[in-house]
């Protein structure tokens, strides 16, 4: 996997030099963590998603692009079921995580949910202190001594670059952190269970630009141990932290593949439109 | 108005000017308006608070301090003490909270949380008809069918389980303190679980998804984050039943037995301030006998008070904890 960043404003000008860039080899898609087939979602009558095919590899980042409604929110949010919590809404095809379905009937959601993390577009830190947002999920999932609870919140804030900033805030409010630190805490809360696959929502769509380089760095520090699916409206953002990127229309993919093909030879018309900003 | 030209700018000019002018008087009338509204307001108050005090005087005057804690109530001897009332008042009152609030949360957490969606529109449309019942009704059902109910059935049974306390004790007669508190318990429930919805109904759907993403059961998701999230909007529900049930009047007058003592039975007839206030209002004949009824208004004016006071301290101490 290439780890340099693609110069998005050079390749964005010119669409044309781009083609001339080499398809490595390397890039042949590897063995799947999540294998998505044929997902179909309906919002009770009406379809949000059809027959969407990806294929996401273990360890990487793969950013979701599109424009507004395309389906980008809905399609992930199928992969841990949170969509269940509303009654109407369903899902046909398949998601394989390890080769299992987990839109299968005897699916353990909790277990699930425990595998695959989420992130969203807003902070949604608990009315809790800082310490116990984290032990959160730990305490629901493990039974842990004290000792062992404080190691592991300590763990988790780490992996997600914010224990330097709360080590002394721990009994505080978790609301009172800043924007960009909420953010970074629900992070931490969802990484304290030791995840598989990490799915973040817009993470840095409410947050300013710092905040937003730091959870861009985190991404990239966590992509060793987690496999990442981000949704993302900012298209620098998918080109600098992302190995795969799926372009989504109208609940379609148009297209997949590795995130330096598609910003500088998609095969498709519509995906070269979107990310030359000719719509959406 | 705004299409006026370029040619017609000295005429714009002066044409601007007068509107401001309009501007600021209408602004400066509708300043005065809504603030001669405000005003009334604490002017009622005023004048309420100011007429109880005069009223009261002849009473204030012969009883002092020792019209709260005296439970003496004897218009032939004229001697008048609120503590049978004021006791009453509480008692029902808490009996009242005990039941309505554990209820209520239980009633709107399934109705925001768990109930489909055709389910817990139905409910919702019947706690407010429950809401919308006049008092009078709720006295006259509680006079002819739940006292003899609550007489032939729940008081025996709750004598034969829980007889070795003394708030059990006593002839079950139906009528007397438990029925009042739980008649104003089934009268503000309607309200508490109402309010309680509406304020669960706020918590961001985004959170309970975080929440639920987590592997959390539904119990989990209440316990350690909805409730939480809500409490504050939770206590000012509690607080709005509260001020409606201590000040109830036609209910409790129907089946508290109107008694003017203090007893360790529930099942003892009792009496609040404001029964005494509907019982015995048409019969004061002297002047001594109604000072002392506008006193026991006056008690409860200042209760219901101390009551928001608390009210607004507790929620400004919760405001600052979450911040």
């Amino acid at each position: 996997m290439s780890d340099t960043p693609i110069p998005i404003s050079t390749t964005l000008r010119s669409p044309a030099a781009a083609e001339t860039a080499p398809r490595s080899a390397s890039e042949a898609a590897p063995a799947s963590k999540i294998s998505v087939r044929d997902l179909s979602f309906f919002y009770g009558e009406h379809q949000a998603l059809y027959h969407n095919d990806v294929e996401i590899a273990p360890s990487t980042v793969t950013a979701i692009i599109g424009p507004s409604g395309c389906g980008k929110s809905t399609h992930i949010r199928a992969y841990n079921r949170i969509f269940e919590l509303y009654g109407k809404d369903r899902a046909t095809g398949a998601v394989l995580l390890d080769g299992e379905n987990v839109l299968g009937p005897d699916v353990d959601v909790i277990e699930l949910r425990r595998k695959v993390g989420m992130i969203f577009q807003k902070p949604t830190v608990f009315p809790q202190s800082v310490f116990e947002n984290v032990a959160y999920g730990l305490r629901i999932h493990f039974r842990l001594s004290r000792a062992e609870m404080a190691e592991r919140v300590e763990k988790a804030l780490r992996a997600a670059a914010l224990w330097d900033e709360v080590r002394d805030k721990l009994s505080q409010p978790g609301a009172a952190l800043s924007g960009g630190q909420q953010q970074r805490l629900c992070m931490a809360r969802a990484l304290a269970v030791e995840p598989e696959v990490l799915l973040m929502d817009e993470p840095t769509s409410a947050i300013d630009p710092v905040a937003t380089a730091k959870i861009e760095d985190t991404v990239q520090d966590l992509k060793a141990s987690y496999t990442i699916v981000i949704v993302t409206h900012n298209m620098q953002q998918a080109a600098r932290i992302s190995d795969y990127t799926a372009f989504f229309y109208g609940g379609r993919v148009v297209e997949f593949g590795p995130t330096r093909q598609i910003f500088t030879k998609p095969n498709q018309r519509q995906t070269e439109d979107y990310i030359t900003g000719r719509f959406g | 108005m705004n299409g006026s030209v370029a040619g017609q700018a000295a005429g714009a000019t002066g044409e601007f000017a007068g509107r401001q002018r309009r501007q600021r008087l209408l602004d400066l009338g509708f300043k005065s308006l809504t603030q001669a509204s405000a005003t009334l307001v604490l002017a009622c108050m005023a004048g309420i608070l100011l007429s109880l005090l005069v009223r009261s005087w002849p009473s204030l005057q012969r009883f002092g301090a020792g019209f709260l804690w005296s439970s003496q109530w004897d218009p032939v001897t004229e001697e008048f003490g609120a503590a049978a009332a004021i006791f009453g008042s509480i008692v029902s009152t808490v009996i009242a909270m005990a039941l309505a609030v554990p209820l209520g949360l239980a009633i709107a957490l399934f109705l925001v949380e768990l109930a489909p969606r055709p389910v817990s529109r139905l409910v919702s449309y019947a706690i407010e008809l429950l809401a919308a019942i006049p008092s009078i009704i709720y006295g006259m059902w509680g006079l002819f069918v739940f006292a003899p109910f609550m007489g032939s059935h729940i008081e025996p049974a709750l004598q034969s389980w829980l007889g070795f306390l003394p708030l059990f004790r006593g002839p079950p007669i139906g009528i007397g303190m438990l029925s009042a508190g739980v008649i104003l318990a089934l009268m503000i429930l309607p309200f508490v679980s109402a309010v309680m919805r509406d304020v669960f109904g706020m918590v961001p759907a985004v959170l309970k998804e975080a929440a639920y993403g987590m592997g959390s059961t539904t119990w989990e998701v209440t316990r350690k984050v909805t409730v939480p999230f809500a409490v504050q909007g939770l206590v000012g529900a509690g607080f709005l039943g509260l001020a409606r049930a201590i000040g109830e009047t036609m209910a409790v007058t129907f089946v508290i037995g109107n008694s003017q003592s203090i007893s360790a039975s529930l099942f003892a007839p009792a009496n609040t301030i404001p029964s005494t206030l509907a019982n015995e209002f048409t019969e004061a004949t002297t002047p001594l006998y109604l000072s002392a009824l506008v006193e026991l208004g006056l008690v409860l004016f200042l209760i219901t008070f101390l009551i928001q006071l608390a009210a607004q301290f507790w929620l400004g101490r919760l405001a600052r904890g979450r911040r």
